[in-house]
C-alpha cells in the first residue's frame, strides 16, 4: 500500500460496527413464534415465512409435486379464481412471492400499512385454501414443462444437475426440484393437495417481519394467518452422506465455453468449526477479486470471468462446491490451477495477513446487510432456521474475530479434500476426459 | 386500530392517497465548480452508504471499430493508478468491510462501493484518483482482455437467447450504435488495446462528465464537503464533446429475422418497435408507453396473458416490455411463447390479433387504476433500498434527464389518460420500424 497506507491502518483499528437492530421475539396467543424488527419510517411491512422441508418432501414417483403446488398457491384461493385473486392482490399493491428450494417453501410478502388487514386475508387464503383448479394446474404445468425442456439445454443447469445426481442419487437432492416432464405430467389434483398438506404445516413454520408493525399487531395476526394449517406435515427426508472421488466427469455439450462445478463433502451449519470454515472459504474462493481462486484463475491468467467456491450446508447433507467457466481450450488449465490451490490451502492454511483481511471484511460487512425491511426479515427467518438466537447479531462478529491461524490450518486440513475433489464439466473441453 | 380507514379496496384506490412521504424529501443535489453533479439520498436506517460515480459515457459513445472498449476500460480501472497497485483498489474497499464493482451500459459507465458510512471519504479519495490517474501496462492488460472475452462467452456465446438478442438489436438500429452490443462484437474485442482504452478514457472521464451519487447514512453538507475536497481539485475537461451519436434515418421497411440453434428448447417470437424515450421536460409519451406495456403485459391480469394464456390457452407466456430510460430512441417489445402445437407463425398472428383488438376496445378503467395504484405504492416500497434509488438517479442523470424530470415522472404517469395510451399504441405499432424475430430449434448437425 502506498499513498493510502496511513488512512487504511487507522480504519482497520476502528472498532467493528455492530448491527444496530433490535429484534423482538413475539408469540401469538395460539403459540406461533415470530421475530420482529419494528421500523416505522416507511409505511409497509415485509413478512417472511419458511416451511422447512420443501421439495425434498416429494414422495416417490411424485417428483415436482411440491414445486407445482407452490407455484399454484397464487393461482386461485378461497372464493377467488386465479384471475380474481391476482386482481385483488394488485388492487392492494401487495406482493406475495412463493418459492421452493430443496429444504424449504418460502413465502415473501410485502404489503402497505394502510391495507394490511385485507392483504393478510388474501395471503391467508393462498396458504390455507388454495383451490388447485384443474385449469390452473394445466396452465402452470405447461409453463413448468417448458422450463424443464429449456433447462435440459442450458449448460449452467445441466452441470448442477449432473453433480447432484452423482452425489445424491435417489435421494430427493439428487434430482431437479421441478421434476421431469414425465413426473410432472402425471401429477393430479390429489397429489397437489397432499403436497400442500405435507409441506405447509405448523410444526415446521418460521416467521419474521420487519417494518411498520408493532409486536402486538404481529402477534394478533399470526393466528389468523396460520392457525388453519395442519399441526404436522410429512416427515422430513433422511440425511445422506456425501462421497466423491477425485477426477473429472465430462458431459459433452455443444457450447464454446465449458462450465464446471467442483466440490466434495462440506461442513454442517451447526458444526463448531463452521465459522473457521466460513472464513477459510472467504479467502479461498469467496466473493471478491482478492480470493485466491479469483486471483490465480482470473487476475493472473485471464482464464475466466468468474470462479467461486461456497459452503452449502443443507438440512440433510453438506457440500463444499465451486464454479468456473472457461473456453473449451482453456478449461483444463483452469481446473489444474483450482486443484493446485485446493491442495495448497489444505496443506498450508492461510497467511496471517489473509486472515486479518478476511476478518476485517467479514466483520465490517456484516452490519451493512441489515439495510432494508425486506433484507432484515429475510435474515431473521434464516437465523431461526439455523437455530440461532436473536443475540447472534451482536455476538457473530466476536466469533469471527476469535478465529486463529491455527483454527484455519486445522479446519483447512479437515474440510479441504483434494483426494475427493470432483469436477463435472459440461461443454467440449479440450484435454479432459471422464 | 389501523391509521387508515379500511374501505373497500376499489374506493381506496381513487380516494385515499398513500401516506405522504416521497423520495424528494430525502434528495439533495449540488454541482461542484468543475461541473461534477452530486446527488445525495439520505437513508439513516443503517450505518451504511453506497458511493457511486457515473460517467455520461457508455458503449454507444465508442468510436466505430472498437466495440466493447467502454466495458474493457471499466475492467481496467481496477488495474491501478500512480498511487495504487493493480487490484489494490478493491483490496482496500474490502479491508474496510466494503464491496465494490462497476457496470457498463449503452449510455453510462458506473463504479460503486458499499461501505460503512464513515469510510465515505476514503472511497471518494480513491475514486477521484482513478478518474484521471489510471496507469496501465500494455502487456498486462491483455490478460484482462481474455477475461472480457470469457465474459462474452459466458453471457452471450453460450446462450442462444443472447445471440438472438444481439442479432435483433443489430437489425433494429440502421445507424445508431445501440445496434452494437455493449460487451462488443467478438472480432473487435480480440483486437482492443491500450491505446483504444486510453483514448476513450481521456475523452470521457472528467468531473464535468460525471455524476456522483451518495446514498445512505450521510448528511448532505458532509457529502458536499468531502466531494469538494476529493473531486473538487480535478480540472474540468473543456474539450468534452457534445453527446451526439449517429441517429436513425427514417425506418421504412419491416425487418424479419429467424435465428436457429439446436440449443433452443422453447421457441418464441419477439417483436420490437423503435420507440421514443423519456426526454427532459418531455416525458408524456414515454409515460403513456410505460402504461401501455403494463396494460398489455405487465402482469398475469394484463391483456396479452389474459387472452393468450388464460382464455385461449395458446401461449405459455405472453408479455410486453418498455423502458423509457435511454438517451436516444429505445424500443417497445412484445413477446409470445407459444403453447405446444402452436407454430411461431400462428403465435405471431395471435399476438397481432390481440393487440389490434385491444386498440379497438380501449383500456379497461379498473385495470388502469390498479396499475396506477401499484405505481404509487412502488414509490413507498422503493424507499426501502437506497442502493436501487442511487441507481435510479444515476441512470436517469446519465440518460439525458434532470432531477426535475425524475421527480416529475410519477405524477406524469398518474396523469396519463386511457386515450393517450391508445394513441401511443397507434403510434408505436408501426411495422416499418419493427424487427420481428423467431427463435427456433435447429436440428443437430451430426458429423
Amino acid at each position: 500500500m502506498k499513498f493510502f497506507g496511513p488512512l487504511i491502518a487507522f480504519m482497520m483499528l476502528a472498532a467493528p460496527l455492530r448491527a444496530e437492530i433490535d429484534i423482538v421475539e413475539v408469540q401469538s396467543p395460539g403459540g406461533i413464534n415470530a421475530w420482529l424488527v419494528e421500523e416505522q419510517s416507511i409505511p409497509f411491512v415485509a413478512l417472511e415465512l419458511r416451511f422447512k422441508g420443501g421439495a425434498s418432501l416429494d414422495q416417490p414417483g411424485k417428483r415436482g409435486a411440491t414445486y407445482l403446488m407452490t407455484a399454484l398457491l397464487e393461482e386461485g384461493a378461497g372464493d377467488l379464481d386465479a384471475r380474481a385473486y391476482a386482481e385483488e392482490v394488485e388492487s392492494l399493491a401487495a406482493s406475495f412471492d412463493f418459492d421452493v428450494s430443496d429444504d424449504a417453501v418460502s413465502v415473501s410478502a410485502r404489503f402497505l400499512t394502510e391495507n394490511q388487514d385485507e392483504a393478510l386475508a388474501l395471503l391467508r387464503d393462498a396458504l390455507i385454501q388454495p383451490r388447485f383448479d384443474q385449469d390452473a394446474i394445466d396452465r402452470v404445468r405447461a409453463q413448468i414443462i417448458s422450463g424443464i425442456r429449456s433447462d435440459l439445454q442450458d449448460p449452467d443447469t445441466i452441470v448442477g444437475r449432473e453433480f447432484d445426481r452423482m452425489v445424491f442419487g435417489d435421494h430427493p437432492y439428487g434430482s431437479a426440484i421441478e421434476g421431469t416432464e414425465e413426473s410432472v405430467s402425471a401429477l393430479t389434483q390429489e397429489d397437489l393437495i397432499a403436497a400442500h398438506e405435507g409441506a405447509l404445516a405448523r410444526d415446521r413454520v418460521y416467521v419474521s417481519a420487519a417494518g411498520d408493525i408493532s409486536a402486538e399487531e404481529l402477534a394478533a395476526l399470526l393466528d389468523d394467518l396460520l392457525a388453519g394449517l395442519p399441526e404436522t406435515g410429512t416427515p422430513q427426508a433422511p440425511d445422506i452422506d456425501v462421497t466423491t472421488e477425485a477426477g473429472v466427469t465430462v458431459v459433452p455439450f455443444d457450447v464454446p465455453q465449458s462450465v464446471a462445478i467442483f466440490g466434495h463433502e462440506g461442513i454442517a451449519r451447526d458444526d463448531p468449526d463452521f465459522f473457521a470454515a466460513y472464513v477459510l472459504n472467504e479467502i479461498l474462493g469467496g466473493g471478491g477479486f482478492e480470493a485466491r481462486l479469483m486471483e490465480e484463475v482470473r487476475e493472473k491468467r485471464g482464464l475466466t470471468y468468474g470462479v467461486y467456491s461456497y459452503l452449502v450446508p443443507k438440512d440433510h447433507a453438506a457440500l463444499y462446491l465451486g464454479r468456473v467457466a472457461s473456453a473449451n481450450d482453456r478449461i483444463a488449465e483452469a481446473i489444474e490451477v483450482i486443484r493446485d490451490e485446493w491442495t495448497k490451502m489444505a496443506e498450508n492454511g492461510v497467511t496471517e495477513e489473509e486472515l486479518e483481511t478476511a476478518k476485517t471484511y467479514l466483520t465490517g460487512a456484516y452490519p451493512l446487510r441489515f439495510d432494508g425491511n425486506g433484507r432484515i426479515a429475510n435474515i431473521l427467518v434464516g437465523m431461526q432456521m439455523d437455530d440461532l438466537t436473536p443475540e447472534y447479531v451482536t455476538t457473530r462478529n466476536a466469533q469471527i474475530e476469535a478465529i486463529t491461524l491455527d483454527d484455519i490450518k486445522r479446519v483447512a486440513a479437515r474440510i479441504l479434500k483434494p483426494d475427493a475433489l470432483r469436477f463435472v464439466v459440461v461443454g467440449q473441453p479440450e484435454g479432459l476426459e471422464s | 386500530m389501523r391509521r387508515l380507514i379500511a374501505l373497500a379496496s376499489t374506493c381506496l384506490l381513487a380516494a385515499v392517497p398513500l401516506r405522504a412521504q416521497t423520495i424528494e424529501d430525502q434528495v439533495t443535489t449540488f454541482q461542484l465548480e468543475n461541473g461534477m453533479d452530486v446527488v445525495v439520498i439520505e437513508d439513516h436506517r443503517a450505518p451504511a452508504v453506497v458511493h457511486m460515480v457515473w460517467y455520461r459515457a457508455g458503449s454507444a459513445d465508442e468510436q466505430p471499430g472498437v466495440s466493447g472498449v467502454a466495458h474493457f476500460l471499466e475492467h481496467l480501472l481496477f488495474k491501478g493508478t500512480e498511487k495504487l497497485a493493480p487490484g489494490e483498489f478493491s483490496e482496500i474497499v474490502k479491508a474496510n468491510g466494503g464491496t465494490d464493482n462497476a457496470f457498463t451500459s449503452y449510455d453510462y459507465t458506473a463504479y460503486f462501493q458499499r461501505v460503512a458510512a464513515d469510510r465515505l471519504g476514503l472511497m471518494m479519495e480513491m475514486e477521484a484518483d482513478r478518474m484521471k490517474n489510471v496507469q496501465l501496462d500494455r502487456e498486462d492488460i491483455l490478460t484482462e482482455r481474455d477475461v472480457i472475452i470469457e465474459e462474452r462467452n459466458q453471457r452471450v456465446e453460450n446462450d442462444p437467447g443472447s445471440l438472438f438478442r444481439e442479432q435483433r438489436m443489430a437489425a433494429q438500429y440502421l445507424n445508431h450504435p445501440y445496434g452494437t452490443p455493449i460487451i462488443g462484437w467478438r472480432h473487435e474485442m480480440v483486437n482492443l488495446d491500450l491505446d483504444d482504452a486510453l483514448a476513450y478514457y481521456k475523452q470521457f472521464y472528467s468531473p464535468n462528465n460525471a455524476v456522483l451519487v451518495v446514498a445512505g447514512d450521510v448528511m448532505p453538507d458532509e457529502v458536499l464537503a468531502l466531494a469538494q475536497e476529493h473531486y473538487g481539485p480535478i480540472p474540468r475537461n473543456d474539450a468534452l464533446p457534445e453527446r451526439a451519436r449517429p441517429s436513425e434515418p427514417p425506418q421504412m421497411a419491416e425487418r424479419r429475422i429467424s435465428f436457429e440453434d439446436p440449443r433452443v428448447a422453447q421457441p418464441y417470437v419477439m417483436r420490437t418497435y423503435l420507440a421514443p424515450e423519456r426526454d427532459p421536460g418531455d416525458q408524456r409519451k414515454a409515460a403513456a408507453l410505460t402504461l401501455l406495456a403494463e396494460v398489455l403485459g405487465g402482469s398475469q391480469t394484463s391483456v396479452m396473458p389474459q387472452k393468450l394464456q388464460f382464455e385461449e390457452r395458446r401461449s405459455v407466456y405472453a408479455s410486453a416490455f418498455y423502458s423509457g430510460l435511454s438517451l436516444d430512441d429505445t424500443t417497445f417489445g412484445v413477446v409470445n411463447v407459444p403453447a405446444e402445437g402452436v407454430t411461431l407463425e400462428e403465435a405471431e398472428a395471435d399476438m397481432d390479433r390481440i393487440i389490434a383488438e385491444f386498440i379497438e376496445t380501449g383500456v379497461d378503467a379498473e385495470q388502469l387504476e390498479r396499475i396506477k395504484f401499484q405505481l404509487r405504492a412502488a414509490q413507498v416500497y422503493e424507499l426501502d433500498s437506497s442502493d436501487s434509488l442511487a441507481r435510479r438517479y444515476g441512470a436517469a442523470l446519465t440518460s439525458g434527464l434532470t432531477i426535475e424530470d425524475v421527480h416529475a415522472w410519477p405524477e406524469i404517469v398518474q396523469s396519463i389518460t386511457p386515450e393517450e395510451i391508445i394513441a401511443a399504441a397507434e403510434d408505436v405499432f408501426d411495422r416499418d420500424k419493427a424487427v420481428t424475430g423467431f427463435l427456433r430449434t435447429a436440428p443437430e448437425v451430426t458429423q
